[in-house]
C-alpha cells in the first residue's frame, strides 16, 4: 500500500477499516483488551477486521483459537469475569449457535445472579448474503430478547468506531453484529476519540411524509427506496437504529408523532421479530397518532437458499419498501 | 503426612466435618420445603473439595458445578452465607439470587456453580486465561462431575488451556452417577484420565476419599502452572451417599454398594481415624469438634431463617450495568 492509499483509507476508512480504529485506540487505553477468535493474526479475520492489530500490539493481545465457539466465547466469559475486557470474534454470527449455552445462560445471567461484571464483546458479522443457510442467519431477535444483553448493529463506519469504543467501555456483554455486505463500505470516522452512544437512533435521512424505521444493511435498500420515492413526491426519513438492545423508544415515538405513517425494515425472518417489537412499541404508546396501521417488512420465515435469487427473494427489496411507503401514504 | 502441622490437619478435619453437617441438615432442611427448587447433597465428596481448596490461595480462582455446597464452604465461605444462599434469603452469598447451585463471589475467587454441566469447566478456563493476560501468579481451578465429562465444551476448554499453557487445574468431582447413569454404560474408552491425555497434559485418577491424596496432587499441579508448565486434569473417585437431587432413591445402585463406600470409603472416618491413632487429635477432642461444628450449622440455620428475602421490587437490578441505557 503506497503512502498516498494509507492517507486516503484513514479519510476513508472501511467499514471494518473502523472497526480497527476503534478497536485499536480502545486497546492503547486499556490493556485488559484482548481478541480471541480464529484467522486473526496473519489473516486479520475474515472480513479483516483486526488486519495488522497483532502485528502492532503483540499476539498476547491477539490470540488465534481453535475453530470451538463455546471455548472462545467461555474463555473471553471468564477472562472478563477475572477483570479482562476481550473481544470474542465469532466471525460469523452462525456460528454463535454453537456456544449459545455461554452466551444466553452464562454471561448474559452473571451480573444478576452474582451481581458482578462482564464486560465482553461478541464480535460477528450478520445477515443474509451469499453463502447459504448456515452464513446467512438474522439472529437478532434472539439475542435482543435475552435479558442481560446489549445488541449494536451499526450501518456506517462511523457508527462501528463509536459503538465499538462504547462497548469497549462498558463492564456488560455486548454483542456487536456487523453486515458481511457492508464490510468494504467506506465512509467517514470520527478521528476524535468519541463515543457513541447505545439507545441513540441516527436519521440518516430528514423527510417531510413518512419515516422508514430500520438497522443494517437494511439501511442501504430503504436509502434506494427513498431516492425514488422523492422522484413521484413522496419524501421519506430513514431512521437508523444502531442498536437494538437498548432500542431507542423516544426516536421510534417521535416518528409516529410526526409522520402519524411508519414502515418498519429488517431481514430478519419476520415472525416474532424485533420489527414487531417496533410497531407495537408504537401502537401502544402512540395509537392517536397514526394514520393507519404501521406497515412491516421483514425475511420470510425460512432458511436463506444458496442460490442469489432465491436468497434475494428472502428479504426486503428497492421495490417492497417504495410499495410499503405507498401503502402507508395512502391512508 | 509429616509435612503437615497438627493445626493444619485438625483444621482439614473440621472442614470437612462441617461440609457434612452442612449437608446432613440441609438435606432434612430441603425435605421440609426451606430450599426452594431443592439441592444437590456433597456428602461423601468432602475429600475432593478440602483437599483441593487447602492446596489453593486464597485468591486462586474456582469454578464448579450444580453440586458445590462442599467447594463453596471449603473455600471459605461461611456456613451462614451458603446456608442463606440455599433458603434464598437476601443475606446469602448470591443475594439470594443463586440458590443452591449458584454459589459464588468473584471478589474471593468464586466464579460460581453452574446449573449446566460442563459449564464450569469453560468459565474456569476463561479465568486462567485472564490470569495469564494479566500476569497474575495464581492458579484457576474448574470442578467438573463424571457427567460433564461426556459433554464436547469441556474437551474444547481442555485443549484451549492445553494451546495457551494456562494456569488451570480440572478436578473430576467423580461420583460415579450423571444424575442416575453410571459413568462407565456412558463413558467410551471408560477411562476418563486416559481420555484426557490425549489432549496433552498431565493427567492422573486419585483416590478422591483421601483429603490427603487430593491435596498432594492439586499441590503438584498448582506448582506446575505457577511455573508456566500448564494445566494439569486430576480424576478424583468419590461418591455420593445420596440422591441425585434430595428426596430421590432410586433403583440404579444397591444399598450394598452405598454401604461398602460409607463404612470402608468413608472421607472422615478414614481421616479421622488416622488422626487419632497417630496421635494428631484425641477421639474426645474429635468429638468435641462435632459438637462445636454442630452448633456452628444450628447458627447457620437460624440465621437463614431469620434472614430477610430480596426484595421483587430489585428484580430490574444488576440485569445490566445501566451503563447503556434500558429500553423503556
Amino acid at each position: 500500500m503506497s503512502a498516498t492509499d494509507t492517507a486516503a483509507r484513514t479519510a476513508n476508512p472501511s467499514y471494518s477499516e473502523a472497526f480497527q480504529q476503534g478497536v485499536r485506540e480502545e486497546m492503547q487505553s486499556n490493556e485488559g483488551i484482548f481478541i480471541i477468535g480464529t484467522d486473526l493474526i496473519e489473516r486479520g479475520g475474515h472480513f479483516a477486521q483486526v488486519k495488522g492489530i497483532a502485528q502492532e500490539f503483540g499476539e498476547n493481545r491477539v490470540k488465534d483459537a481453535p475453530i470451538s465457539e463455546a471455548a472462545m466465547v467461555a474463555g473471553g466469559m471468564g477472562a472478563a469475569m477475572y477483570g479482562c475486557h476481550p473481544i470474542v470474534d465469532l466471525n460469523f454470527i452462525d456460528f454463535s449457535l454453537g456456544a449459545m449455552d455461554e452466551i444466553i445462560n452464562q454471561a448474559a445471567k452473571i451480573r444478576f445472579m452474582f451481581g458482578q461484571p462482564v464486560p465482553l464483546v461478541i464480535r460477528a458479522t450478520s445477515g443474509v448474503a451469499l453463502g447459504g443457510a448456515h452464513h446467512s442467519n438474522a439472529l437478532e431477535s434472539l439475542f435482543a430478547h435475552t435479558a442481560g444483553l446489549s445488541l449494536a448493529v451499526p450501518s456506517r463506519p462511523w457508527d462501528v468506531k463509536g459503538l465499538i469504543k462504547t462497548a469497549l467501555r462498558t463492564p456488560d456483554p455486548v454483542v456487536f453484529l456487523m453486515h458481511k455486505k457492508l464490510s468494504g463500505v467506506r465512509g467517514e470516522i470520527d478521528p476524535a476519540n468519541n463515543l457513541i452512544p447505545f439507545g441513540k437512533a441516527n436519521s440518516l435521512r430528514s423527510g417531510k411524509d413518512c419515516a422508514i424505521i430500520t438497522y443494517g444493511y437494511t439501511t442501504v435498500t430503504a436509502l434506494k427506496a427513498a431516492q425514488e420515492l422523492e422522484k413521484s413526491g413522496t419524501d421519506v426519513e430513514v431512521i437508523d437504529l444502531r442498536t437494538l438492545y437498548p432500542l431507542d423508544t423516544d426516536a421510534i415515538n417521535a416518528a409516529v408523532q410526526k409522520y402519524g405513517r411508519i414502515v418498519v425494515v429488517d431481514e430478519a425472518p419476520m415472525f416474532a421479530s424485533i420489527t414487531a417489537e417496533i410497531a407495537a412499541t408504537a401502537t401502544e404508546h402512540n395509537f392517536k397518532y397514526l394514520k393507519g396501521p404501521i406497515v412491516r417488512l421483514g425475511g420470510v420465515r425460512a432458511p436463506i437458499s444458496a442460490n442469489p435469487k432465491m436468497s434475494d427473494a428472502a428479504i426486503p427489496s428497492v421495490q417492497g419498501i417504495i410499495d410499503a411507503v405507498n401503502k402507508v401514504m395512502a391512508y | 503426612m509429616s509435612q503437615h502441622s497438627k493445626e493444619w490437619l485438625t483444621q482439614t478435619l473440621r472442614q470437612m466435618l462441617v461440609i457434612r453437617t452442612f449437608e446432613e441438615t440441609a438435606d432434612k432442611l430441603t425435605l421440609r420445603g426451606k430450599v426452594p427448587g431443592g439441592m444437590h447433597n456433597s456428602s461423601g465428596q468432602e475429600a475432593v473439595a478440602v483437599g483441593s481448596m487447602s492446596a489453593l490461595a486464597a485468591d486462586d480462582v474456582i469454578a464448579t458445578t450444580h453440586r458445590s455446597h462442599h467447594h463453596t464452604l471449603a473455600k471459605g465461605f461461611t456456613a451462614k452465607e451458603v446456608m442463606a444462599e440455599l433458603f434464598t434469603k437476601a443475606t446469602g452469598c448470591s443475594r439470594g439470587r443463586g440458590g443452591s447451585m449458584h454459589l459464588g463471589d468473584f471478589h474471593r475467587g468464586h466464579f460460581g456453580g453452574n446449573g449446566i454441566v460442563g459449564a464450569g469447566v469453560g468459565i474456569g478456563m476463561g479465568a486462567a486465561l485472564g490470569i495469564k493476560q494479566l500476569g497474575h501468579k495464581k492458579v484457576s481451578v474448574g470442578f467438573v462431575g463424571d457427567g460433564g465429562m461426556n459433554t464436547g465444551r469441556t474437551w474444547e476448554a481442555i485443549n484451549m488451556a492445553v494451546i495457551y499453557k494456562l494456569p488451570y487445574i480440572i478436578v473430576v468431582d467423580n461420583n460415579q452417577y450423571a444424575v442416575e447413569t453410571f459413568v462407565d454404560r456412558v463413558t467410551g474408552g471408560k477411562d476418563i484420565a486416559k481420555r484426557a491425555a490425549g489432549f496433552g497434559l498431565p493427567s492422573y485418577t486419585i483416590n478422591g476419599q483421601n483429603v490427603l491424596e487430593v491435596h498432594q496432587y492439586v499441590s503438584e499441579a498448582r506448582e506446575r502452572a505457577l511455573k508456566g508448565e500448564g494445566p494439569t486434569f486430576i480424576n478424583a473417585l468419590t461418591y455420593r451417599y445420596y440422591g441425585h437431587n434430595v428426596g430421590e432413591k432410586g433403583q440404579y445402585r444397591t444399598q450394598d454398594e452405598i454401604a461398602d463406600w460409607r463404612q470402608n470409603r468413608d472421607p472422615i472416618d478414614g481421616f479421622s481415624s488416622h488422626l487419632i491413632s497417630e496421635g494428631v487429635i484425641t477421639a474426645d477432642a474429635f468429638e468435641a469438634m462435632k459438637a462445636d461444628v454442630t452448633k456452628e450449622i444450628d447458627e447457620a440455620v437460624a440465621f437463614a431463617e431469620s434472614s430477610p428475602e430480596p426484595d421483587p421490587a430489585s428484580i430490574m437490578v444488576d440485569v445490566d450495568s445501566g451503563l447503556l441505557g434500558v429500553s423503556k
